[in-house]
């Protein structure tokens, strides 16, 4: 009994191929798209990482002294009393004709892990690790640098070995040969501070007075900025499945329906209910597994073909090779798959829960798949209305990041719902007002479809608004961002000194050289009773001119410079309630009124800016370390930099120059904006793929319809014409439902769901010739989704229509 | 007593209050018996067979078929019963539009475990149906689709046929031959038979006739040939 059921279930797809083919196609083409976002997401993530890793932006705390270097006997001290600490030596040699070297020694036993360059192939196996401390020892670089060393090196230092893990530029090796290399013995210019320490151990100043605690080098601020990015990537990840849902669950709604034939005779002929419904059952799953898996194998592909870009960004963007491989990832696959299954099981849920609920006969009537009431419209459209409203009241009344996509989830699926009435209120609108009857026949007939149609719509509508929403986002960042950038980073140079002679050599060098100098110093304090950073500034014209203030009271920058007045940024603004005026507390007994507040993208910490002499009043500790430099009139920012790298000991990698900086940002925008250009489009085939399988679905019940009209008169062309015209309208007019509620997506992400996770806002921007070109594609989608089903009705023989009216009686 | 049918109304719940379509009918089959269900359009004839092919439940009343009382059954037992015991024959011809003649045929056998290749093959032959099996429902005429649903009733053996218009899609030739046919196989498979149709030459040839009218049966009758009485 299963066996012939089933091979009668089964033999509607032998006989229609291409619905099969639709339904497979639609599934995987949504498993595809969400699983591609996740593939990407995961493996930017993971780039990032690796490139911070790469870095050595380990984060970690170190101990120096300041404006000199520490001793063999600083590291014993601090070790005996307890300290968990690892010592670093850095600096530059000339090496033959070529550029000069940076050379970097760390204690590998004691330095931790994140202190290396990730991927560090190291020794090779079965040597022993003594060969790295023993003379003449072992010293890693990349492939390029490694080779011209073997040539060029002078006596006395270590093997070099080739490893790509290693920056370009730079040799890794053991502090004993640092110091050999570096012609400093016993020197040491920082201790890194490990992770984990004893929880008993003296305080610093007792075991190593004279030693001060620099906060680690955080992550630069592109890179912090990519963890807002990513996050948006999610939601565009959680609208793709929105999208998905809805085509999974109207193709799948599809197939049930279409069956209910065969169905209600399978029950008569005395097929069980509950076998039936198994058997119905079964079939969605194996459906939903081999396209989820054909999905999957797609999305991969997909992200694949994407990631050599991201990949080339970091690349760039560090200098540092990152695989632009894909790695599969068991974890997204499965996600994946577990998407197309439950997005199957929900849309095929209703039709089996009917099958299963209703009595044979009830099966029997004719349901009106493609006619449904007015009523069920208006109570879907309330069920949206309901939706929406608590979207909307989500982050009014509770606030955190769930509340925010709370939010996204409301707007979307509530609009979604409100759809199908919205399209039959302005079809209703156009009816009432066309004059001659064709086209009233054309708005009426239009309309009578809508509900056939509409969760082809409602999954275009989707696509479309995440297409505005997440575009839109994108967009916004990058303005904002470069925008922000050219003020924030206004000195052509930034050079960070890494001791107190280094300090002194780019004052040295700024004054012989007649360039503007900018140093600031940073000390941690607790700001407003939070930790955060208080940053010191000397004046400079610049300051007023460029840094990014988002309000500030007058006279500000000259407030500012004589201490009066302080800066904060809108992250600790918006935490702790402040406005300029108020009072901000910048440590114990020191509190100074906001003078303005600045934006500080990225940056997940609170901050203030206080003028330089006033912060070193109350952190004697606090010294300038960091730099911005003003190229003198005559001078490019290139030339100052090889100048102040060639004449004071700063390595490449503490001087950043801001035109690189922004070039580099840029590229990372340009290369987002190509991969979610292309999810985009791939959103809006899926869309259409819906549309097509909706109209030919609605091509085969519309014969009875198109008759009468034929019989008066209009010819099959005709009808095709009409057809494709009907698609387009639709569109069009989902289009325009879709707009706002993509910019109240886009609203959302900025000023919301970013503001919950990070502490800022960013303004939104818009792009309306972008809107003009989506108008046209999703237009050209439906067009092309109607053209099939058109060029068949226009070939349709009129026997055909006449079986209609013959079979009516 | 192969349906005995006792005192069954059936009310349908409409927008303008409930409509009592079948306000309690009685009615026996015997086997070999041939019965005739006439009545107008909108009369109840096809509620009252759906209710005896327990397609459908009465509100009250009892109904039996070939021994099973009807209200007792599960709808497992219930599919079972028109599975095994009952031959369905309905106006749409209703064949699955996916599988061949020879597989439509052959298909309620099939599902009741009781295909039989040589009687299937007999039965298209009486059809004249064995030129057309490998073609599919929508490549054939509307009298061939429904000689295809009568082979795929009577395939399984059913104790009982009933059949809903059967002749209602056909013109008036095909009819004949189809009425003919069904006529002549149910006689040889001894199968008792429920014919409802309002076509009164259709409803002449069979053994008894009852007319259906304001929810009540009333006696038309009792036709001379195949009374098993
Ligand atoms: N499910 C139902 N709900 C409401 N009314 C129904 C239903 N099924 C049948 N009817 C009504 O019951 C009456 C009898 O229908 P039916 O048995 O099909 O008549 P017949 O087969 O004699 O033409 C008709 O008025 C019909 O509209
Ligand atoms: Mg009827």
């Amino acid at each position: 009994m299963t066996r012939t059921a089933l091979a009668a279930l089964l033999s509607h797809w032998r006989r229609r191929p291409g619905q099969l083919a639709t339904l497979l196609m639609g599934l995987a083409l949504a498993t595809a798209l969400w699983s591609a976002v996740q593939a990407i997401n995961a493996e930017a993530r993971a780039s990032y990482d690796r490139a911070a890793g790469e870095l050595g932006l380990s984060g970690l705390d170190a101990l120096v002294r300041p404006g000199e270097p520490l001793a063999v006997v600083d590291f014993v001290a601090l070790r005996r009393a307890g300290w968990l600490v690892s010592p670093v030596l850095e600096g530059r040699v000339a090496v033959g004709a070529g550029p000069p070297v940076s050379v970097l020694g760390v204690d590998f036993l004691s330095a931790p892990p994140g202190a290396l360059p990730a991927g560090l192939a190291g020794l090779g196996e079965g040597e022993e690790p003594a060969l790295l401390f023993t003379a003449p020892g072992v010293a890693f670089a990349a492939p390029a640098l490694a080779e011209r060393l073997r040539q060029a090196a002078p006596a006395g230092w270590p093997e070099i070995r080739a490893d790509a893990a290693v920056p370009p530029g730079q040799v890794l090796t053991d502090i004993g040969a640092a110091e050999r290399m570096l012609a400093r013995p016993g020197e040491i210019d920082r201790l890194l501070i490990l992770p984990d320490q004893p929880r008993a151990r003296p305080p610093l100043a007792e075991v190593a007075p004279g030693l001060v605690r620099e906060a680690g080098r955080e992550q630069g601020e592109i890179a912090r900025l990519t963890s807002s990015f990513h996050l948006n990537l999610t939601a565009f990840g959680l609208l793709s499945f929105a999208v998905g849902l809805f085509i999974v669950h109207g193709a799948i709604g599809l197939a049930v329906e279409q069956r209910r034939g065969t169905v209600r005779t399978l029950r008569a002929l005395g097929l069980p209910t509950a076998r039936l419904v198994a058997l119905l059952l079964a079939e969605v799953v194996v459906l939903a597994l081999v396209a989820g898996a054909a999905g999957v194998a797609l999305g991969y592909v997909i992200a694949a073909a994407l990631l050599p870009d991201v990949a080339a960004t970091l690349r760039g963007l560090y200098g540092a090779s990152v695989p632009g491989v894909l790695s599969f990832d068991p974890g997204w696959a499965a996600a994946g798959l577990a998407m197309a299954l439950a997005g199957a099981l929900v849309a095929a849920g209703q039709g089996l829960w009917r099958v299963a609920r209703l009595p044979v006969l009830e099966a029997a009537r004719p349901r009106a798949w493609a006619t449904v009431s007015g009523r069920a419209l208006r109570r879907q459209a309330g069920a949206g209305a309901v939706l929406l409203v608590a979207g909307i009241a989500a982050p009014l009344v509770a606030g955190g990041l769930g509340a925010g996509f709370a939010l996204l989830a409301g707007l979307l699926l509530g609009a979604a719902l409100t759809l199908p009435l919205a399209l039959s209120a302005a079809l209703a609108l156009g009816a009432a007002r066309a004059r001659r009857p064709l086209t009233q026949w054309f708005w009426a007939d239009t309309r009578q479809q809508l509900p056939g149609l509409s969760l082809a719509l409602m999954a275009l509508m989707l696509a479309l608004a995440a297409n505005i929403g997440v575009s839109t986002m994108v967009g916004s960042f990058r303005l904002t961002f470069t925008g922000w950038l050219d003020q924030r980073l206004a000195a052509d140079l930034y050079a960070r000194a890494g001791s107190g002679a280094e300090a002194e050599a780019i004052r040295g060098f700024a004054e012989a050289r007649g360039a503007g100098l900018l140093p600031t110093a940073e000390v941690e304090a607790r700001l407003d009773g939070a930790p955060g950073t208080i940053r010191g500034i000397t004046d400079h014209p610049l300051y007023a001119r460029s840094w990014p203030l988002l309000s500030s009271a007058p006279e500000v920058w000259t407030r500012v410079a004589r201490g009066e007045a302080a800066l904060v940024n809108e992250q600790l603004a918006r935490r702790a309630g402040l406005a300029p005026g108020d009072p901000v507390g910048l440590g114990p007994g020191w509190a100074l009124p906001i003078a303005g507040i600045y934006s500080d993208y990225g940056n997940p910490r609170g901050e203030a800016m206080v003028a330089l002499p006033a912060l070193q009043a109350r952190f004697p500790q606090a010294v300038a370390r960091d730099f911005g430099l003003v190229a003198p009139a005559g001078t490019g920012a290139d030339a100052l930099r090889a100048a102040l790298v060639a004449e004071t000991p700063l390595t490449e990698g503490a001087v950043i120059d801001q035109a690189h900086v922004k070039q580099i940002s840029l590229a990372v925008f340009e290369r987002t904006f190509a991969v979610t250009g292309a999810l985009n489009v791939l959103t809006l085939a899926v869309a259409g793929v819906a549309m097509l399988t909706a109209l030919l679905t609605l091509a085969t019940m519309r014969l009875p319809q198109l008759a009468p009209v034929w019989a008066l008169g209009l010819t099959r062309a005709r009808l095709g014409r009409l057809d494709m015209a009907r698609s387009s309208l639709l569109a069009a007019l989902t289009f325009a439902a879709a707009l706002p509620l993509g910019l109240a997506v886009a609203w959302a992400l900025l000023a919301v769901v970013n503001v919950e996770a990070f502490g800022w806002r960013l303004p939104m921007h818009l792009f309306p010739r972008d809107w003009a070109v989506l108008l046209a594609l999703s237009v050209a989608a439906a067009l092309l989704a109607a053209l099939v089903p058109a060029r068949r009705l226009a070939r349709t023989p009129p026997a055909a229509f006449l079986k209609v009216f013959a079979d009516e009686r | 007593m192969l349906i005995a049918a006792r005192d069954v109304t059936k009310t349908y719940p409409t927008a303008d209050g409930p409509l009592t379509v079948l306000g309690g009918v009685s009615l026996t089959l015997d086997r070999g018996e041939t019965l005739a269900l006439t009545g107008e359009s909108g009369s109840g004839k096809s509620t009252l067979l759906h209710l005896l092919a327990a397609l459908d439940t009465a509100d009250a009343g009892e109904i039996e078929v070939a021994g099973a009382a009807l209200s007792g059954l599960s709808d497992a037992g219930r599919a079972a019963l028109r599975r095994e015991k009952i031959g369905l024959i309905f106006q749409q011809f209703n064949l699955i539009p996916s599988l061949d003649a020879g597989a439509n045929l052959a298909f309620q056998a099939r599902l009741a475990g009781r295909h039989d290749p040589d009687w299937c093959a007999t039965l298209a032959g009486r059809l004249g149906l064995t030129d057309v099996l490998s073609r599919y429902p929508e490549q054939l005429s509307g009298g061939q689709q429904q000689r295809v649903a009568i082979g795929r009733a009577l395939a399984a053996r059913p104790q009982v046929l009933m059949a809903d218009e059967p002749t209602g899609n056909l013109d008036e030739a095909s009819s004949d031959r189809v009425a003919a046919l069904m006529l002549e196989l149910v006689a040889e498979t001894g199968a008792g038979l429920l014919l409802v149709t309002h076509s009164e030459r259709l409803a002449a040839r069979a053994g008894r006739r009852l007319h259906l009218s304001g929810g009540r049966l009333a006696g038309a009758g009792t036709h001379a040939r195949g009374a098993a009485e």
